[in-house]
């Protein structure tokens, strides 16, 4: 019988309104590899949240079997004692520490009255970083280092902890070919030396060069778990079990709107970070909208699209911003969201509540905030009309709520995103672009907001959604982009297009910038 | 649900929206017994507001800088005492009253303007940038006075700020018939308003609240203007400061409840981000809140140079934390976003009764700061707890 270190059984996690994780198994065994892919949102970072405590016991249902004894973690804390550690995505350094501070971050050396002890400090940091081939001298601020060496310090602190079982949310999104696969040789090797490790990563041929076994989370669910015992494992089949769901009914029906007039083009559209500025995050993108057109943008985060999209609307993302922008054919240059809006353009982000919505305010004035022009006279706010407005979009959205001076804050997630529409309906743009309109909404929302694409477009509209979820993108879109590290990598017809298809054309446009470093 | 459950719900919520002003009642009426009826002589209600003209004032700029984010305004007192200071010296060397005024509020609208873009376009924080003008402005109020007291005996000056509204032939000092008849004119005005504009919502089809509700409302407003108003009547009429006051606090609670620009404030406080993607320039938002404080915080030196007749190189010192207290009494939230004119009136008032209170009965000025202290952490305790509102997530 196989030597488990880790099960995880029957685990089930409910949000409000969703089923995060739906009765899901994991077998880990000692020693091993282990790959865990699905698309954005199948629930793999949930699982290992479950998993590290950070959702806490009790909060979800199922068993946690770790070294053969049923587990009840309550926190991180509980978990790292017994050696597992989780490395999330976005790095937990502090950049105005040292590199040997962080790495005991909590978790201090100290001397008997509670002194750091900064020697012995030093004398570890220096040990662990050695392990993991990290060449700086242990004094560093983390701010004075790349992105690469700060996971390996962060790997070096998993180390420290004493770790039996290392999990690794995406450890190589924000890292070069070359360091990727510096860290992925080192995992190797401290398989060797017997530490099991779990990697969440969307880079398939990652999974198929290190991970012994691969499970494939869809929805919140298992769906299989393949063995990769030669490292050879096709990418094709991955894909399959990724994405191989069939699609009946999800969408509602459409007609055909699209006309021949061009809505918002861009061409060669360049735009670099706004902190690190030398980093191009959209290179060169040229797309163009039609009226009554439903455009879909495909690509794993990361590949530059919500970039894209609110450097478009008014600047507001960026720096160095070049390239031009044509609204119903004219040449445009945005100064500010303002500017944007007044040209028809809206945009309705991906994050709802951080960037979309004033969450303890009501959903009147949520409704109408992008443009209050409406509703004023010489900038005195006509209360009544700006009910009337909001009560007629609660209406038209069916969005469920008391009344329209609920604050949004205290309705649902697909309610919260009926909001977010209204307010931009209200604002009575031409082209709207929906990035991740259904992101965390129960399937019944999701219809209904598809319902209301479908409006849009048939009143003339021109849409642009951005989505990782591909069956939403094939069901509604009429021609789709691919994105892959900030170009556009291919554009399919709808009817031409499949998900094999469009993940292949991001994996492939992977290979060839894997080829051009290593030649 | 049963008929007793719907009115212990009503009951509750009447308490929590109405929490302040039950509690400055409950105030007001333990300090009248403390002081065996004293607070409410003739003179002493007429002052409480006179007193607290300077907080009644400056805490409608603060409240906009307090919807942004919580952010405050440290530099309002020394303001205050700069602007009284170029007042009190310009009327010394002879200058007329009006360009002693204008200079003042000019001096107001400078540091607004030097503050709101050092805070709007640089991004310096407010309570750094706020801080530092503390600093200054007090150090060039110094300046302008020499280190001296000046007094100011300008006639037209005093006359604009702290006389009374009386009419020769139908007034007396002790017995101003003009202050009742004003509160009855305010009185029926205020009735008409709230009747014509129930009148509208019903026409437009838009939901009013119960008619019991909005009578009892009317006729406890009504009745406290027509109070006030007679005791007023009782000791010199009705102060022309009164009706500085009123116009700002009115100015300032139509932007904030009718105008979208006062809008701006909310969004911008409950979340920037999403501002400043709907289109809403959030540098003009917070450019806007410092600009109207420190012009408020000029017109306050006005009033209070007239008031008390005399500026020195002190004046104003914690005024700005008296502004500040009034508003988080007054349920603005500390995070920002929320937060009423109207509130903060009842904040300013519950903190302008107690010190008067305390004052009348004796209280040593030490324990009258135990007091505030207290009180303003009570009322944001209560706040944060009874909406859940924490700063973080």
């Amino acid at each position: 019988m196989a030597d488990y270190i880790l099960e995880m059984k029957n685990i089930t996690k409910l949000y409000p309104g969703v089923k995060a994780l739906d009765d899901v198994n994991l077998q880990v065994e000692r020693g091993e590899i282990h790959a865990l892919v699905g698309e954005n949102g199948a629930g793999k970072s949930t699982l290992m949240n479950v998993l590290s405590g950070t959702i806490p016991h009790g909060q979800y249902t199922g068993e946690i079997i770790y070294n053969g004894e049923e587990c009840t973690f309550n926190n991180i804390h509980d978990s790292e004692k017994l050696g597992i550690v989780i490395i999330h995505q976005e790095l937990a350094l502090i950049p105005e520490l040292t590199i040997a501070e962080n790495m005991f971050l909590g978790n201090e050396r100290k001397n008997s009255i509670g002194k750091i002890d900064w020697n012995k400090t030093h004398k570890e940091a220096s040990e662990q970083m050695r392990r993991v081939g990290l060449k700086e001298k242990s004094t560093v601020l983390i701010k004075d280092i790349g992105t690469g060496k700060q996971q390996l310090v962060e790997i070096a602190k998993a180390l420290s902890k004493n770790v039996k079982l290392l999990i690794l949310d995406e450890p190589t999104s924000s890292l070069n070919e070359e360091d990727s696969k510096m860290l992925l040789d080192m995992l190797l090797g401290f398989k060797k030396e017997g530490l099991t490790s779990i990697i969440i990563t969307h880079k398939l041929n990652e999974v198929a060069y290190c991970a012994d076994k691969i499970t494939v989370l869809r929805d919140g669910a298992t769906i299989e778990t393949m063995d990769n015992p030669t490292h050879d494992i096709d990418e094709e089949r991955i894909i399959k079990g990724m994405v191989g769901r069939e699609l009946t009914n999800r969408f509602p029906a459409r007609e055909h709107h699209v006309s021949d007039e061009v809505m918002l083009e861009a061409k060669d559209w360049t735009v670099y970070h706004p902190v690190y500025t030398e980093k191009c995050v959209d290179k060169k993108v040229s797309f163009h909208v039609k009226k009554g057109e439903i455009v879909g943008f495909s690509g794993l985060q990361g590949a530059g699209r919500t970039e894209l999209a609110m450097s478009l609307f008014g600047k507001s993302y960026g720096s160095h911003i070049t390239g031009q922008e044509f609204i119903k054919g004219k040449e445009v240059h945005l100064k500010n969201e303002h500017d944007a809006i007044a040209h028809g353009l809206a945009y309705a982000t991906e994050d709802r509540k951080v960037n979309g919505l004033v969450l303890e305010d009501s959903i009147a004035w949520n409704t109408t905030m992008a443009r209050m022009e409406k509703i004023s006279n010489r900038g005195i706010i006509d209360v009544q009309k700006e009910n009337k407005y909001a009560a007629e979009f609660v209406d038209a959205m069916k969005t469920k709520t008391p009344s329209i001076q609920q604050a949004v804050g205290n309705l649902s997630g697909g309610n919260q995103q009926k909001v977010l529409l209204s307010k931009w309906m209200f604002a009575e743009p031409d082209i709207l672009i929906l990035d991740e309109p259904t992101r965390g909404i129960d399937v019944g929302a999701k219809y209904e907001i598809y319902c209301i694409m479908n409006e849009m477009v048939a009143a003339g509209k021109a849409v642009v959604m951005i989505s990782s979820e591909l069956p939403e993108l094939l069901g509604m879109c009429d021609r789709i982009y691919v994105m892959n590290e900030g170009e556009i990598v291919a554009e399919f017809e709808a009817k031409e297009a499949t998900q094999e298809k469009i993940m292949g054309a991001i994996l492939s446009s992977d290979k060839k910038v894997q080829e051009e470093a290593n030649a | 649900m049963s008929a007793s459950n719907g009115t212990s719900l009503n009951v509750k919520a009447f308490i929590k929206k109405y929490t302040m002003v039950i509690a400055l009642v409950v105030v007001f009426i333990f300090f009248s017994f403390l002081t065996e009826g004293r607070l409410m002589l003739a003179q002493n209600v007429s002052n409480l507001l006179l007193q607290n003209s300077y907080v009644l004032v400056m805490a409608c700029g603060m409240l906009l800088c307090i919807l942004t984010g919580g952010n405050v305004d440290l530099s309002v007192g020394a303001s205050l005492c700069l602007s009284a200071a170029l007042a009190a010296k310009l009327l010394q060397i002879g200058a007329p009253a009006l360009v002693a005024i204008l200079a003042s509020l000019l001096v107001g609208a400078l540091i607004g303007i030097w503050q709101g873009y050092l805070i709007g376009y640089i991004h310096i924080p407010p309570f750094i940038c706020t801080l530092a003008g503390m600093f200054l402005f007090r150090g060039l109020g110094r300046v302008i006075l020499d280190s001296r007291t000046i007094s100011v005996s300008n006639e037209t000056f005093l006359n604009l700020f702290t006389s009374y509204i009386q009419i020769p032939g139908l007034d007396e000092n002790k017995h101003c018939v003009s202050a009742l008849i004003i509160g009855i004119v305010v009185a029926i005005a205020v009735a008409v308003i709230m009747l014509m504009s129930r009148v509208r919502q019903k026409k437009n089809g838009y939901e009013t609240g119960s008619l019991a509700a909005a009578i009892a409302k009317l006729v406890v407003i009504d009745a406290l203007i027509i109070a006030y108003t007679y005791k007023l009547m009782n000791y010199k009429g009705v102060p022309v400061m009164l009706l500085w006051i009123l116009v700002v606090v009115l100015i300032f609670a139509f932007i904030t409840s009718s105008t979208v620009f006062g809008r701006y404030f909310y969004a911008v406080g409950g979340n920037e981000k999403a501002t400043k993607l709907s289109g809403i320039d959030p540098r003009r938002v917070y450019f806007w809140a410092y600009f109207l404080m420190s012009f408020l915080a000029g017109l306050s030196g006005l009033l209070m140079v007239a008031r008390i007749g005399s500026v020195d190189g002190n004046m104003g010192q914690s005024y700005e934390m008296d502004a500040i207290a009034s508003c988080f009494i007054g349920g603005a939230s500390a995070y920002g976003g929320s937060g009423t004119v109207p509130g903060i009136m009842v904040g300013a008032l519950l903190l302008g009764v107690i010190n008067q209170g305390m004052s009348i009965y004796g209280l040593s000025d030490m324990w009258q700061y135990v007091v505030k202290g207290a009180v303003l952490l009570l009322a944001v305790v209560f706040d944060v707890v009874s909406n859940h509102k924490t700063g973080k997530s």
